[in-house]
């Protein structure tokens, strides 16, 4: 048993067609794994288990009656609670949507069942997706499978701490600062954000809605990009999905090199906050990159330092009015109703007790940064920021083909460590933001342990738009020559749970 | 809520003041379905049986614009003259409301699809009077809130609330002016009017049925006055959902009489919304500047910008049909009759009647004498619409052409109306059933004549001694006897051949 939960999803996925594996053996081992280890982690916020039977029954029964099953069909998967399924609780990690049950499903969502994928449950994260950390879930904390009174990253956190943990091969994150990225980076595993609308939107409850961007979870490279391409492709549910094919990244990860590729290297992102042990580990990457017939380019993008400024103006802009909604009159929580209150100080009440601090907080500053006045000198100027970050991102393109970064200026830090400190956690997104202001793609990848804490420390490789395939080219090449340079993959030094 | 009780006369006020007016036209489209998503827009249906994740605002859904509301604007923009935007945005405008979903409305802020345009509008004398358009934008209808309990029929005080989200998410227009100078005493005709011909041309553009009183057309009137000779506006009042031709009227007329009482009065009028009430033709103070709401607009993340390209709006422009003030000009002229004649018609909504009488083959006169006679007698006993009445056009036609045939008389026509507006089927049908030809079996007819002549002999005597006006009395006596059957100038010419006198 210990041996499938070990498994890639490829690896998986082989199996299963072969017929050396059962979908429902498949599941069944992760749902024991789950009952072994969350308890510890609590990467779940609800396991459905029944759902996960019947989806990998239905993989087995279609492959007795002889029908091909897609490149995932059968391999378990952790779905962030940001996207909705049908008759499934759907929390987004808040008191607010405390017991509401969706009816109906995500186009991720339906994707991945039509894939045959066998979804486990819903992972938790920070409350609306808004954290670097998890410690903002209304539902506890989540524990970084190598450390756990450390936080895995955030928002979301539940996701890569299952497959930290060994709990899913798959998972699914959504990216709207750097939330599928910096969570992959602290625990050791693959995150992607690909290019903003190539993944639909349509039921992922929205934080920021020009920044939001659902992407794939893996432990291996390859993985992540069988996942990007059953999650991928136009929606005409997302009037913001791009209507392109999707960019071969399966065959991009199959062909892993960086031979010949010119890779920049940007000024900006490094410097005063970044752990020593982190960019030490980084710079030993650029020399592989170097080593394996890659150019380096050192790169200037001056707005790149604006970043984290507009960032905090644009997403609690639109957060304030997404959020809107949550008003206790139609669905979630309701509080205080007591039949004599009129409408607004039910809302009002539901609000209080609904939303957590850091909820509140964004959804206050978004409210003054667009309010008429201060529209301009905000939000106004925080879009002209952005527009100059995508012009560095585009100059910087002229001359390389993708971009190399630490993903994160540190690692994992403990559990409450930041909790009073917004400041210090907005900085864990200071280098994965760009991406997103851009709708640029990026991945994160481990690249070793920082000498000084043992823990984990991820590499972000960041392509041009539509150009997600870059991502898996390098992220292979890279992931392969660090796999062999260690002798093992990266989580194999993660302590047992 | 402030009361007025000193008004200013309406003569008076206007001797002083100079009233500047803007209308806001809101204008329900009428596409299949909704602006953002596949729901129907369809009217009468049960509670909230029209909604999907999309108009119930449920997390994670989002919208997607309908094609058809965009055509559709464009098409209400170019035939109000309007520049057609080459690339627009929705925006959100964020506010509470129960009865919306998202508590924020999709709408346009500075960038609306059309803009800088004008309408001409016709007042009661037949002169045209330019009303210049600011812009039209397009935006989703929201839900609808019924307060129970309370005395206002509003939230405030209400026990409970009920909220239908069918209407959620239809597609609006929203048309607003420029200010409107320079008609002075007829603004109030001037509003109305405008408020007419935009009701005219949207039905004609076949965007919507603009039926006001279903509120698929509602308007917002700014007014505000300011002294004769000076160039400055005043602060203005803004009457809200101002819902017939009728109350457009009376609300400029009443706040241009509020005002100037304010004004006069050494007092400074409050820039505020008010409710208009239809019961007493008065507005009162809804909520003032002061409270008003900060809509932070910011442009729609959830939707890509709209850039209709030239060619498409170039066909749009080729296909539009002829417009309303054009057509009433075109049809005076070719139906020979006064602008006063066509005021009537207008007035009750009979000019696409009566038109398409004409072309079903009736004459004018007989057109216009059924449906501004009988038929419009009829709708005004049914309290119906003339377009409601259970009767065509065509079927006007036909028992008009049994009248020129002379199968029918004008009496005989009524009863035949009568029958088809009872359902008991077209003009031919009901004349066979009732048995309502007009008797011209020539044997009868003699008998019956003779039958009369024998019967009143004063009358006869008087026709016979020359008083030949007196012969109306025995056609009285004949039709009588024939229950109307007969066709009266041949039974008056019979009569006078039988007594032996010539007409006149």
């Amino acid at each position: 048993m210990t041996d499938i939960i070990r498994l890639t999803a490829a690896e998986i996925a082989e199996k299963i067609a072969s017929g050396e594996l059962t979908a429902v053996e498949v599941t069944e081992a992760h749902l024991a794994r789950i009952d072994a280890v969350d308890e510890k982690v609590h990467a779940f916020l609800h396991v459905d288990r029944e759902g996960a039977l019947a989806q990998a029954r239905a993989v087995d029964d279609k492959r007795e009656r002889g029908e091909k099953l897609g490149p995932l069909a059968g391999v378990p998967l952790a779905l962030k609670d940001i996207f909705t399924t049908e008759g499934v609780p759907t929390t987004v990690g808040s008191r607010m949507l405390e017991g509401w049950i969706p009816p109906y499903d995500a186009t991720l969502t339906k994707r991945l069942k039509a894939a045959g994928v066998v979804i486990l449950g819903k992972t938790n994260m920070d409350e609306f997706a808004m954290g670097s950390s998890t410690e903002n879930s209304a539902y506890g904390p989540t524990g970084n499978p190598w450390d756990l009174t450390r936080v895995p990253g955030g928002s979301g956190g539940g996701s890569s701490a299952a497959l930290a943990s060994f709990q899913a091969p798959l998972a699914i994150g959504t990216d709207t600062g750097g939330s599928i990225r910096q969570p992959a980076a602290v625990t050791g595993t693959v995150g992607v954000k690909p290019t903003y609308g190539a993944v639909s939107r349509y039921g992922m409850v929205a934080f920021s809605s020009s920044l939001d961007q659902g992407g794939p979870c893996a432990r291996t490279v390859l993985d992540a990009a069988l996942l990007h391409e059953v999650i991928a492709g136009h929606d005409p549910m997302d009037s913001t999905s791009i209507d392109e094919p999707v960019p071969p990244v399966v065959e991009a990860a199959r062909n892993g090199s960086v031979a010949g590729m010119r890779i920049g290297v940007v000024k900006q992102f490094r410097g005063e906050g970044y752990q020593a042990g982190v960019l030490q580990r980084f710079d030993e990457a650029v020399e592989l990159i170097k080593e394996l017939g890659a150019e380096i380019v050192e790169l200037d993008c001056p707005s790149f330092d604006l970043a984290l400024s507009a960032y905090y103006l644009i997403a609690p802009s639109e957060c304030s009015s997404n959020l809107a909604r949550f008003d206790g009159l139609r669905y979630g929580l309701r509080s205080g109703d007591n039949g004599s209150r009129s409408a607004e100080e039910v809302t009002s009440l539901t609000r209080e007790e609904g939303f957590g601090p850091e909820v509140k907080r964004r959804i206050m500053l978004g409210t003054y940064a667009l309010s008429s006045g201060y529209y301009d000198a905000y939000y106004g100027s925080a879009q002209k920021v952005r527009t100059l970050i995508k012009r560095d991102f585009d100059k910087a393109f002229e001359q390389v083909d993708v971009i190399v970064s630490p993903t994160t200026p540190t690692t994992a830090f403990p559990i409450g460590e930041r909790a009073d400190d917004p400041m210090a956690m907005y900085l864990a997104d200071l280098c994965t933001i760009p991406a997103n202001l851009a709708g640029n793609a990026a991945m994160s990848l481990p690249c070793g342990l920082a000498p000084e804490d043992n823990l984990p420390v991820g590499l972000q490789i960041i392509a041009p738009v539509m150009k997600d395939d870059r991502l898996y080219k390098a992220g292979a090449a890279v992931e392969a020559a660090f796999v062999q340079k260690w002798g093992h993959p990266l989580l194999e030094e993660a302590p047992s749970l | 809520m402030t009361t007025t009780t000193d008004l200013v006369s309406y003569e008076e006020a206007l001797a002083s003041y100079d009233p500047v007016m803007g209308l806001e036209v809101h204008v329900e489209l009428g596409t299949k379905t909704k602006m953002f998503c596949g729901c129907s827009t369809a009217l009468g249906a049960e509670p909230n049986t029209q909604t999907c994740p999309v108009c119930l605002g449920l997390p994670g859904a989002l919208p997607v614009v309908n094609a058809t509301g965009v055509e559709y604007a464009i098409r209400i923009g170019l035939a109000l003259n309007c520049e057609i935007a080459e690339w627009c945005r929705f925006a959100r405008k964020n506010y509470f409301y129960p009865d919306m979903p998202k508590n924020f409305q999709t709408s346009q802020y500075d960038e609306p699809i059309a803009y800088n345009g004008y309408l001409d509008v016709q007042l009661e004398d037949g002169e045209i009077f330019r009303v210049e358009i600011e812009r039209a934008h397009m935006e989703e209808d929201t839900g609808k809130s019924t307060h129970i309990g309370g005395a206002t029929g509003r939230i405030h005080g209400a026990a409970y609330s009920l909220l239908d989200y069918n209407r959620a998410g239809i597609p609006l227009i929203e048309i607003v002016t420029k200010p409107i100078t320079g008609a002075g005493d007829r603004a109030p005709e001037v509003a109305k009017a405008y408020v007419r011909e935009l009701r005219e041309l949207i039905r004609a553009l076949g965007v919507s049925e603009a039926r006001m009183e279903m509120g698929q057309m509602r308007c917002d009137v700014n007014l505000s006055l300011r002294p004769k000779g000076t160039d400055a506006f005043g602060t203005r009042s803004e009457t809200k959902n101002v819902n017939s031709l009728r109350s457009v009227e009376r609300a400029v007329r009443y706040e241009i009489q509020r005002h100037a009482a304010v004004l006069s009065s050494g007092g400074t009028v409050v820039q505020e919304t008010r409710h208009f009430h239809e019961d007493t033709g008065t507005t009162t103070s809804g909520r003032t500047k002061e409270e008003a709401e900060d809509y932070r607009y910011f442009p729609e993340p959830d939707l890509v910008p709209v850039a209709p390209p030239r060619e498409w709006v170039e066909e749009i422009r080729a296909a539009l049909p002829e417009l309303p003030l054009a057509r009433r000009t075109r049809l005076l002229a070719e139906w020979g009759i006064s602008t006063t004649d066509m005021q009537a018609i207008l007035n009750a909504g009979a000019l696409d009647l009566i038109a398409a009488t004409i072309e079903a083959g009736a004459d004018v006169a007989s057109a216009r004498k059924w449906w501004m006679g009988e038929l419009a007698r009829a709708a005004n006993e049914s309290g119906k619409a003339l377009d409601e009445l259970p009767i065509t056009p065509a079927q006007v036609a036909r028992i008009t052409e049994l009248v020129a045939k002379g199968d029918l008389n004008d009496k005989l026509a009524r009863q035949v109306i009568e029958g088809v507006l009872a359902g008991e089927g077209g003009p031919d049908e009901v004349v066979e059933k009732r048995g309502l030809k007009v008797v011209s079996d020539e044997g009868a007819l003699n008998a019956a004549v003779d039958e009369a002549i024998a019967g009143n002999q004063a009358i006869v005597d008087k026709i016979r001694g020359g008083k030949v006006a007196a012969v109306g009395a025995l056609v009285g006596a004949v039709m009588k006897a024939t229950r109307g059957q007969a066709d009266a100038a041949r039974v008056k010419e019979l009569l006078l051949e039988k007594l032996g006198v010539g007409e006149g």
